[in-house]
């Protein structure tokens, strides 16, 4: 089950996200190098790629969360500085400190802090807004827990929630399925799709080239640089993958077989 | 107010005495404040931001002395300068958050007692200053302590949410376009401010004490942040009403009896804690 054709023909003038040219480096060191790349509305972009080639630092710069050295991110046609209200970011699980005193339906009501507004709490319809996201993430009757008590999934869940109350037209994903269980991945695949569906953008960082090959529209190849990109039938080829990876082994599906791809 | 006064005047023990009363009160603005911007500080991972703010608000108060200036200002703009400073290094990533603490620290210290030693400042004076004392309120300081007070509980209730964000994931906030920068900022002048309160009870040197013991006590037991503030300021009162009182009794420094009542006020929580969870 691969994706290819479900974009193109209708594809609109203007790209939801569009990075031109980004390099970002740490100490004077590149980590990414003239980086381009645009994604429309209505697609789930995966970016693969092995440890160190920059995935998660490709995320941030886009955010605006690490110095970018050169380079420049659209969203709509915006910079991203001003166009933060259509964007929502799911970190990595290990970036987030878990001992904290809140509530998970705290959590999610942080995704409205934005529309509400300064010097305003969040109201009923923000309430009840995000009890019906923990419901459509499966934690229904867990509004009140603090969210340390949570197991991985659940906590992942909750910051998905969290997102999605932001009612944003593209989403981060950094590793959102890094420690946690099967039913928790199959839900925010489910999600994912129904955003999609409903044309927003999802671009998500990810080490599992099954996932990434059965469920995204486009796959971008990383390495420092861009490898390749495009949908996962043109991307997923054994040259490809072996510049993307380098000497390291990785094995992915095509056409109903088991292909492994080494140095 | 008159007539308050003179009924307050009869009052039996510390209570009837005006240097007390004015103790009471900035332990009591203190008690409230410093627990409610330590619980930010202690959830951020950065405790000994007030250490290191007392240590620079005591070059404040020396620089005050020297300059024959109000020493609660001199103190209050050290602190603030000293905060602004800290955020500054730690932001811009050209210190790590505990190494930008302890310059500022150590550099206030140092700089503290060579202004008081040119201010002819005597031990006495700079060990009330250091750990606390019961006179070292003034008269004209207990309006200034209480506005200072109001100043930090409003400031944290008017960004609540917005500071709520940034302590739980400051990425996730910076991506959602809170004004993170500012936030930090306005956090580490509220820290100062607090720090300037806190220091006529208990002293520059056991500031930290009373914006950390009582959070981690309060967090052992509370479920939201909401409650943890609230807990957090309860914990505090008590101890410091406690220690003032054991301090006039015992004739011990104030800040350092006040620390000793905090301390137990942790113990005693973290066993009924335990106690609860087993």
């Amino acid at each position: 089950m691969t994706s290819n054709g479900r974009i193109g023909a209708a594809q609109p003038a203007t790209p939801l996200l569009e990075v031109s040219n980004l390099t970002v480096s740490y100490q004077r060191e590149p980590v990414l190098r003239a980086v381009s790349f645009s994604c429309p509305p209505g697609a789930v972009v995966g970016i693969i790629g092995p440890n160190g080639a920059g995935k998660s630092t490709l995320i941030k710069a886009v955010l605006g969360l690490v110095p970018r050295e050169s380079g420049e991110v659209r969203v709509g046609g915006l910079p991203v500085d001003r166009a933060r209200d259509r964007i929502a970011y799911v970190p990595q699980r290990e970036d987030v400190d878990w001992d904290f005193p809140v509530t998970a339906l705290d959590v999610v009501l942080m995704g409205r802090y934005r529309q509400v507004g300064l010097f305003r709490r969040p109201g009923p319809r923000d309430r009840a807004l995000a009890l019906e996201l923990l419901e459509r993430v499966g934690l229904e009757g867990f509004a009140q827990a603090r969210i340390g008590q949570l197991s991985g999934g659940q906590q992942q869940r909750v910051f998905v929630a969290r997102a999605l109350a932001q009612e944003a037209d593209l989403f981060f994903l950094d590793e959102p399925f890094v420690g946690v269980d099967a039913a928790t991945e199959r839900i925010i695949l489910e999600l994912m799709a129904q955003l999609r569906r409903a044309g927003r953008t999802i671009v998500m960082v990810n080490h599992d080239l099954g996932v990434v090959q059965d469920h995204c529209d486009l796959v971008l190849l990383l390495n420092g640089a861009v490898v390749a990109f495009g949908p996962p039938g043109e991307v997923f080829r054994p040259d490809l993958l072996r510049r993307t990876y380098g000497g390291r082994l990785v094995a992915f599906e095509q056409g109903g077989s088991r292909v492994v791809v080494g140095p | 107010m008159d007539g308050l006064l003179q009924a307050a005047a009869s009052l039996p023990g510390p209570l009837g005495l005006d240097f007390m009363q004015r103790a009471y009160l900035a332990g009591l603005v203190a008690g409230v404040a410093a627990p409610v911007i330590g619980t930010f500080l202690v959830l951020r991972r950065l405790s000994l931001l007030a250490d290191g703010l007392g240590h620079a608000a005591f070059a404040g108060v020396a620089g005050a002395l020297l300059l024959g200036a109000n020493p609660v200002l001199g103190a209050l703009a050290a602190a603030v300068l000293g905060s602004l400073g800290i955020e500054r290094l730690r932001s811009a990533g050209r210190a790590p958050g505990d190494a930008a603490v302890a310059i500022y620290a150590s550099l206030g210290l140092g700089a503290g007692l060579v202004l008081a030693r040119l201010a002819g400042a005597g031990n006495i004076d700079l060990f009330g200053y250091l750990f606390g004392s019961l006179v070292t309120v003034r008269p004209g300081d207990a309006a200034l302590l209480a506005a200072m007070g109001a100043l930090v509980v409003a400031g944290v209730a008017a960004f609540y949410k917005e500071l709520l964000a940034l302590v739980v994931d400051e990425e996730t906030a910076l991506a959602s376009g809170l004004p993170v920068a500012w936030l930090n900022r306005g956090l580490a002048v509220l820290a100062a401010v607090t720090v300037v309160v806190a220091m006529r009870v208990v002293g520059v040197l056991l500031v930290a004490a009373l914006m950390v013991l009582p959070v981690t006590a309060a967090l052992q037991v509370a479920r939201g942040l909401g409650r943890t503030l609230l807990y957090a300021a309860a914990f505090s009162t008590a101890s410091v009403l406690a220690g003032l009182t054991l301090a006039y009794y015992l004739d011990v420094p104030a800040g350092a009896m006040i620390v000793v009542t905090c301390a137990a006020a942790w113990a005693l929580v973290s066993a009924a804690a335990g106690r609860r969870a087993s």
